[in-house]
C-alpha cells in the first residue's frame, strides 16, 4: 500500500438529509485533516446525492477514513481514488474592469490561449469563466493579477471515476 | 379512539387517529415496548410531560437529579438488558447535560435513544431562550441523529431511531422535536422500521472468510481467543464456549466483554490490557493465531502497536467494517454477527487441546497470584485493600450480582477480581472512562433487572461526580447497593503521579464529606468500615437489605493497581509491581 501522502478523491453516495454534511466533515475534523475540495451534487441516481471531497492523505488513512463514511447510516458507500483514475474538472470565475479589455490588449491573448469563456460583459467589468485542471486555473489567475483582479473565485472539483460504481445494485441488495 | 388494524381477507386498512405530536411520542415508545424511562422535565419538553401524565400506568417515568444521571441509567438499563434505553430531556442545558451519557454509549456500542424538546420551530436559530443546535452538538457522538419540526414526522423518525439504536453494532441515537410539532395534531399510525435504504447493519458473511479462519484456527499451536462485548451484545455467549471447548483455545476478555464466560471456566484465562492478567498480555505476544471476536483493538488493550502481536495471524471476527485493520492489520476478517459467524464456523473446527500451551498461561498466572493477587485479596498488613472488598462481595453473592463500577482503580481491581457466573454482569464505562457513571448505570441497571442483585462500586472520586442520584434511589426504592471504596485520593490518577511524575500530587488528593450523613439524608441506610475484622458483616447486613443500603470503606490511601502496561509500552512489558 501506498504510503506516501497524495491527493485522493473521494466519492460519497448519500440519501439526501440535512446534517449530513456536518457528520461527514466531522470525520476529517476529529483526525485533524483538511478539506482541499468539496462539493454536492445530484448524481445518477435520482433521490442519491454525490460528496466529491479531495483530500491529502496516505492510501492507508484514506482507507479508514472510507470506513468511517460508510459508516454512517445515510451514506449509501464511499469510494477513493487517486488522480490516474480520476476525470475531474474545477471551474474559476474572474471580474475583472472593462476599460482593461482595451487598456491592456495582451488580456485579450490570455483570454484566448486559456480558453476561458466570457460569461457576461457590461461597461463597468466583465466576467470570466474558466473549466479546468486547478493548474490551468491557477495559471490564468496568476497572468490576470498582474492587471488587477476585482473578484476571484474557485468551484470545488466535480469528478467522474473510471471504473464503474455499482449504486444502484448496492441498493437493491440492501434492500433484500 | 384506538388504532385498529381491520383485516378484511387480503386488504389491511389501518385506521388512524387525532392526536397531538406528543401524545404520538408516548404512543410510540409504547408501540416500541418501553416501559421505563429515564429523564428530566422542562419548558420545551412539557407538552410529552403532560403526555407521561395520562399514561403513567403504561410507561414509568424515572425523574433523575441531573440529564446525565438519565442517560447513565438508560445505559445501565440497556447493558443488563439487551434493550434499547430512553431518556428524555428538555431543549437547552437538559439536552447538553445528556452528551456524556451519548458519547459513552456512542464508544461502548450501547442502544439508547434519546428524545430532546426544542425551542418551536418558528424560533429556531433566534438564540431563543434555551434553545441550543443538539442535533449538531451530538453529531460526533450519535450513531443517527434528526430533528423534528412537524408532528407528521414523529412516528417515523422514532420508529427509525429505535431500529438504528439497536440494530448492526448498537448505539445511541438522538431525536430533537420541536414544541409546536409536540402540540400540533396529525393523524397517528406507526409502523415499525425494519430498513432503512442506505443502511446495511450486519454485512455478509463471506463462507471464504470462515473457511480461511477455520484453516488458521486448525494449524495453530498457540492459538489464543481476545473476545470482547460483540458477544455479549450478539449473545454469543454459547457459540464462544462451544469454540473454546471443542479446539480448546485458552481465551481472555476486554473489560466490556467481562462475564460473557464465567470467571470460573477452566479456558477463561482473564483481563486484557493495562490492567489486566499478567498471562493474557504476555503471551500475545507469543501466540501464533490471535482470533479476535466482537472487540476493536481499543489502546487500552493493545498497548504499543508496533510491538502487539506481531508474531501471529490474526482473524477478526467483526460486525462493522470499519473496525477491520483500523488499529491492527487483520489476516482473516470475518464480517458479520458474531453469533452466526461463530455458529457457522464451528463444524470447520477439529477438536483439539492444547495442553503445553495452556499450561503456559497457568504457570505465568501463578507469578502474577504470588506477585499481585495474594497480597491483593488476602493482604496481611494493615490497610484494607479493594481486592479484599471485592472477594468478599463475590463470596457473599456467590458470583451472582451485577457489578457496576465507575472508573478508576476500584474499576480495574472490581473488574480483576469479581466473579461473575452469569453473562451481562459486568456494567461499566469502558471506552470514555465516564467517572461518575456507576451509581446512575446501577439504578437503570436494577429497575430492568429487579431481580438480580445490582452492586454499584465507585470511587470517592467518581461518586461525587453523580452522587445527586441518591435521590433517584430513595424516590424509586431502587433496592441499589451502593459501595464506594474511599482511598481519600484521586487514586488512579494518584498512581500515574507516583509512578510518572515523582509523586507530585497536584489536585488528587480529596477532603471528603461525611459520606454516610449523606446517604441517610436521603433516607438510605448507610454503614462505614474502617477495619478488615468489620468487613464480612458489614457486607453480609448489605447484602441482607432488601432495600438500597450505602457501605463506606476506607481502604489504604496509597494503593496501586498492578499488574500495569505503562501507557507507550508493549503488552509483554507489563509490570507487576
Amino acid at each position: 500500500m501506498n504510503t506516501e501522502t497524495r491527493l485522493y478523491t473521494i466519492s460519497v453516495y448519500t440519501e439526501n438529509n440535512i446534517g449530513l454534511l456536518n457528520r461527514i466533515s466531522a470525520i476529517f475534523q476529529r483526525r485533524h485533516i483538511n478539506i482541499e475540495s468539496l462539493n454536492i451534487s445530484p448524481s445518477e441516481i435520482s433521490g442519491v446525492a454525490k460528496f466529491t471531497i479531495a483530500v491529502n492523505m496516505t492510501e492507508e488513512n484514506v482507507k479508514k477514513i472510507i470506513g468511517q463514511i460508510e459508516k454512517q447510516v445515510e451514506v449509501i458507500k464511499a469510494y477513493y481514488h487517486d488522480e490516474e483514475n480520476t476525470i475531474y474538472q474545477i471551474s474559476g470565475l474572474f471580474k475583472i474592469k472593462s476599460k482593461l479589455l482595451f487598456e491592456e490588449p495582451q488580456i485579450q491573448n490570455i483570454i484566448k490561449e486559456s480558453n476561458a469563456r466570457i460569461v457576461t460583459v457590461n461597461t463597468a467589468f466583465f466576467v470570466l469563466e474558466k473549466s479546468g485542471k486547478k493548474d490551468e486555473i491557477v495559471k490564468l489567475h496568476e497572468e490576470l493579477s498582474a492587471f488587477g483582479i476585482m473578484q476571484y473565485t474557485r468551484s470545488g472539483r466535480v469528478a467522474i471515476t473510471k471504473d464503474e460504481m455499482k449504486i444502484s445494485t448496492l441498493l437493491e441488495s440492501y434492500n433484500n | 379512539m384506538e388504532t385498529k388494524t381491520i383485516k378484511d381477507n387480503e386488504t389491511s386498512i389501518k385506521v388512524t387517529e387525532r392526536i397531538s405530536g406528543s401524545e404520538a411520542i408516548v404512543k410510540c415508545l409504547i408501540e416500541e415496548d418501553v416501559k421505563i424511562i429515564y429523564g428530566y422535565p422542562g419548558g420545551a419538553i412539557m407538552p410529552v410531560y403532560d403526555e407521561l401524565y395520562k399514561y403513567q400506568d403504561k410507561i414509568h417515568h424515572v425523574l433523575t437529579r441531573h440529564e446525565q444521571g438519565a442517560t447513565h441509567s438508560a445505559q445501565g438499563f440497556a447493558r443488563i438488558s439487551g434493550k434499547v434505553g430512553v431518556a428524555i430531556a428538555t431543549s437547552g442545558p437538559g439536552a447538553t447535560n445528556l452528551i456524556t451519557g451519548i458519547a459513552d454509549a456512542q464508544i461502548d456500542s450501547t442502544p439508547m435513544v434519546c428524545i430532546t424538546g426544542q425551542v418551536p420551530s418558528h424560533l429556531l436559530g433566534s438564540d431563543a431562550f434555551q434553545e441550543t443546535d443538539i442535533v449538531g452538538i451530538s453529531t460526533p457522538v450519535t450513531k443517527w441523529n434528526c430533528q423534528v419540526t412537524k408532528a407528521a414526522d414523529i412516528p417515523e423518525a422514532l420508529a427509525k431511531a429505535f431500529y438504528i439504536a439497536r440494530s448492526g453494532r448498537p448505539g445511541p441515537v438522538l431525536v430533537d422535536i420541536t414544541k409546536d410539532a409536540q402540540f400540533e395534531e396529525f393523524d397517528f399510525t406507526y409502523e415499525k422500521c425494519t430498513k432503512v435504504r442506505s443502511y446495511n447493519p450486519i454485512p455478509k458473511t463471506e463462507f471464504s472468510s470462515l473457511e480461511a479462519a477455520a484453516k488458521l484456527i486448525n494449524t495453530a499451536k498457540k492459538p489464543f481467543i481476545i473476545w470482547g462485548q460483540g458477544i455479549i451484545l450478539s449473545e454469543a455467549e454459547d457459540q464462544l464456549k462451544a469454540l473454546m471447548e471443542k479446539a480448546g483455545i485458552p481465551a481472555a476478555w476486554t473489560i466490556l466483554g467481562a462475564s460473557a464466560i464465567e470467571t470460573s471456566h477452566p479456558l477463561n484465562v482473564g483481563m486484557l490490557g493495562m490492567h489486566g492478567n499478567y498471562a493474557p498480555n504476555v503471551l500475545t505476544n507469543e501466540c501464533d493465531v490471535l482470533i479476535a471476536i466482537g472487540m476493536r483493538f481499543d489502546d487500552r488493550v493493545t498497548g504499543k502497536l508496533d510491538e502487539y502481536a506481531t508474531q501471529a495471524k490474526v482473524v477478526h471476527f467483526e460486525i462493522d467494517p470499519a473496525e477491520i485493520d483500523k488499529n491492527v492489520k487483520t489476516d482473516v476478517a470475518v464480517l458479520g454477527d458474531a453469533k452466526a459467524s461463530l455458529e457457522a464456523i464451528l463444524p470447520l473446527i477439529n477438536e483439539n487441546t492444547h495442553t503445553e500451551w495452556h499450561q503456559k498461561f497457568k504457570d505465568l498466572f501463578a507469578i502474577e497470584y504470588e506477585k499481585v493477587i495474594k497480597n491483593d485479596l488476602y493482604p496481611t498488613k494493615e490497610g484494607l485493600t479493594m481486592g479484599e472488598v471485592i472477594k468478599e462481595i463475590n463470596s457473599q453473592s456467590k458470583g451472582n450480582a451485577a457489578i457496576v463500577t465507575d472508573v478508576g482503580q476500584h474499576q480495574m481491581i472490581a473488574c480483576r477480581y469479581a466473579e461473575f457466573n452469569k453473562t451481562k454482569s459486568n456494567i461499566t464505562s469502558g471506552g470514555l472512562g465516564t467517572m461518575g457513571f456507576g451509581l446512575p448505570a446501577a439504578i437503570g441497571a436494577k429497575m430492568a433487572a429487579p431481580d438480580r442483585e445490582v452492586v454499584s462500586i465507585s470511587g470517592d472520586g467518581g461518586y461525587q461526580m453523580t452522587l445527586q442520584e441518591l435521590g433517584t434511589i430513595f424516590q424509586q426504592k431502587a433496592a441499589v447497593k451502593v459501595v464506594v471504596l474511599n482511598n481519600d485520593f484521586l487514586g488512579m490518577v494518584r498512581q500515574w503521579q507516583q509512578l510518572f511524575f515523582d509523586k507530585r500530587y497536584a489536585s488528587t488528593e480529596m477532603v471528603n464529606p461525611n459520606f454516610v450523613a449523606i446517604a441517610e439524608g436521603y433516607y438510605i441506610r448507610a454503614k462505614k468500615v474502617t477495619k478488615r475484622e468489620e468487613l464480612a458483616e458489614a457486607v453480609a447486613e448489605m447484602m441482607a437489605s432488601k432495600e438500597a443500603y450505602f457501605l463506606e470503606v476506607c481502604v489504604e490511601k496509597e494503593g496501586n493497581v498492578f499488574p500495569m502496561v505503562p501507557s507507550g509500552a508493549s503488552v509483554s512489558e507489563i509490570r507487576l509491581e
